[in-house]
């Protein structure tokens, strides 16, 4: 790639002018779509800016840490029952917000413990072990899910008399755009560089002198403090929260999502969002084949593309700069 | 005390099945590190063909035999087209996991998309109300078949893999992969075998099962979670460890949902796996996994 001269440099998000006039241009075709585009495009994009933010705490910890969970649902629950929780006792939604993720990110510390001892396989069964038992206790617990027919949420009120769904589309759009400046900044920073010198090899890593047991642990807190906000989220702009919308399918949609999109890449995990939110749109048809397609594009990507997505948009941009020559 | 022994009788029939797909898992990880998270899809879909095939007037001995043989062809299938090229292009044993995941998906939507989302009931020769009294103990005719048949599956299997070349051989593949090549075993049939013997196991208790529950595409999903939890009781590469863990599961289960509460039979699963790997990560009959630097 190119040469980096400075540690300036290196934090910066957008090294080359032209890769920042086409961020810009991405931005701004983002900023104008709800006022071109019909609603309906305009609330599936609303979702997807939604689930970017999980996808991202996910691969945070997959893709940057190289821990691997199957529990998310199990903190989308978390962060949005707290956050209907507090809702309704009156709280405003910024501080609710926050509790959601800080809520989830708290049991992400508990969960975190266990991969202290465990690697791989045995920590993808105790996340799952997780996941399946916070959601039967939700399943179970009419006071803390909010009783039988669910909890309802008053949704925000738009401001500034722009329509509902233009208003939730701004409104989402500067939340997920704060997430992903955070991301790139966390990536890049002392604490990017140690999870991913864990991933690689954490006993190296830790002879180098990165603290295992604070960096690992910190992986899953920010990871399910990110899961715990798009809980919340979800669950305001729904207006409502039930126990089966946090299945252990919602999980696995997740971590395809990261494993799609791309490893180890933030522009992976929002291509891998848009993927998971999109495949269902397009096949609303066949219900059923939606997993289907989920699993072939895993075999795919997993065996002809390691990179994901993102890596395929790579390979395409180094053909087209390169051209003629391969 | 009565009580305690009908609960720990009822526990015990529900205890083979949990040992007999943690064999299958178990058989898995041990010979190739992969849990195979599509263990229970790859039953749910060898139930649905006996399913199908009893649908087509075929007799049940018929439809049972040949769920197993399409179970298993299903999962060597898996193992050549999909596995053997994602490790030869040197696929992490964490992405050759997410490929099991991604059979699961696939084998799920397929199964939705042709056998229907309703549940179904599915006709079996035992019946789940005749029941047997034993000196004050009640068990029915279908709970009573399905211990049956979890020992003689596990007896079989156990003789399979101490008693015969085949098993030594899978044995040696487990052990130690290269020195087993070098040797002349033919590892990757030896592995696909394996694939197959596991799903094989899995189909037995998936057929035994669809009657107790109701037949639909999901039916499997908590009985392979509650393996999971088994094998990890047990230890995930110890084949004893699995039938044993299997049931002492069920027992546990079964004790807890006639003492504590039903609510909690459920969950009590989930919170053994996460109490055995913070306690003792190798389980109860595993070798510590030591890994050097």
């Amino acid at each position: 790639m190119d040469l980096i001269e400075s540690y300036r440099d290196e934090l910066k998000i957008i090294r080359k002018p032209w890769t920042q006039v086409w961020a810009g241009l991405f931005i701004l075709s983002l900023i104008l779509l709800p006022w071109i585009a019909p609603s309906y495009v305009t609330y599936i994009t609303i979702i997807i800016f939604i689930y970017t933010i999980g996808v991202q705490g996910q691969n945070l910890l997959i893709g940057y840490t190289g821990q691997i969970s199957f529990g998310q649902a199990a903190f989308l629950a978390i962060g949005g029952f707290t956050f209907g929780h507090l809702a309704r006792l009156g709280v405003p939604w910024y501080l609710s917000l926050i509790a959601a993720g800080l809520m989830a990110g708290i049991f992400g510390l508990v969960v975190g413990i266990p991969s202290l001892r465990l690697k791989g396989p045995y920590l993808a069964i105790a996340t799952l072990g997780f996941g399946v038992a916070v959601y039967q206790i939700f399943v179970n617990s009419e006071t803390l899910s909010g009783g039988r027919m669910g909890m309802i949420i008053t949704k925000l009120s738009p401001l500034f008399g722009l329509p509902a769904v233009i208003f939730h589309y701004y409104f989402h759009f500067l939340i997920v755009f704060v997430f992903t400046i955070l991301t790139y900044n966390i990536v890049s920073s002392y604490m990017g560089r140690a999870f991913i010198a864990i991933r690689d090899n954490d006993i190296a890593a830790e002879v180098i002198g990165v603290n295992l047991t604070r960096y690992k642990l910190l992986s899953f807190a920010i990871s399910s403090f990110y899961t715990g906000v798009q809980g919340g989220l979800y669950g305001l702009f729904m207006g409502y929260l039930e126990p089966n919308m946090f299945t252990f399918m919602e999980a696995i949609t997740l971590f395809v999502a990261v494993i799609i999109g791309g490893l180890a890449s933030v522009e992976g995990s929002i291509m891998g969002a848009a993927f998971v939110i999109l495949v269902p749109q397009v096949f609303s048809a066949y219900k059923e084949m939606v997993p289907v397609v989920y699993g072939v594009t895993i075999f795919i990507i997993l065996i002809f593309e390691p990179l994901g997505l993102y890596g395929r948009w790579m390979k395409m941009r180094l053909y087209v700069q390169n051209w003629p020559f391969r | 005390m009565l009580q305690i022994a009908q609960y720990t009788i009822s526990g015990l029939a529900s205890g083979s099945i949990y040992a007999l797909v943690a064999l299958g898992l178990v058989l898995i990880y041990r010979s190739s590190r992969i849990l195979n998270f599509a263990h229970g899809d790859l039953t749910t879909a060898g139930a649905y063909c006996a399913f199908t095939l009893m649908g087509m007037h075929m007799n049940f001995g018929g439809a049972f035999f040949l769920a197993l043989l399409f179970g298993s062809l299903l999962a060597m299938g898996f193992y050549f087209v999909v596995l053997v090229p994602a490790q030869r292009r040197e696929a992490t044993q964490l992405s050759q996991i997410i490929l099991t995941l991604g059979l699961g998906l696939i084998l799920q939507g397929l199964i939705s998309y042709f056998g229907g989302m309703e549940p179904q009931y599915f006709p079996f020769p035992l019946s789940d109300e005749l029941v047997y009294n034993f000196g004050g103990i009640v068990i029915s005719q279908l709970s009573l078949g399905t211990f049956i048949v979890g020992l003689l599956a596990s007896v079989f299997f156990y003789l399979i893999v101490q008693k015969t070349r085949i098993g030594l051989a899978m044995r040696a593949t487990s052990e130690n992969l290269p020195a087993a090549q070098t040797m002349g075993i033919p590892t990757r049939r030896i592995l696909a075998l394996s694939w197959g013997l596991a799903a094989l196991l899995g189909v037995i208790a998936g057929l035994f099962l669809a009657p107790a529950l109701l037949l639909d595409p999901f039916f499997m999903l908590e009985p392979f979670l509650k393996g999971f939890a088994a094998a990890i009781l047990g230890g995930l590469n110890s084949l004893p460890g699995a039938i044993v863990g299997g049931l002492i599961l069920g027992v546990a289960e079964s004790l807890a949902g006639g003492f504590i509460s039903v609510a909690f039979k459920n969950t009590l699963a989930f919170l053994i796996i996460i109490v055995v790997l913070l306690v003792r990560p190798e389980g109860l009959l595993g070798k510590e996994f030591i890994e050097r630097v």
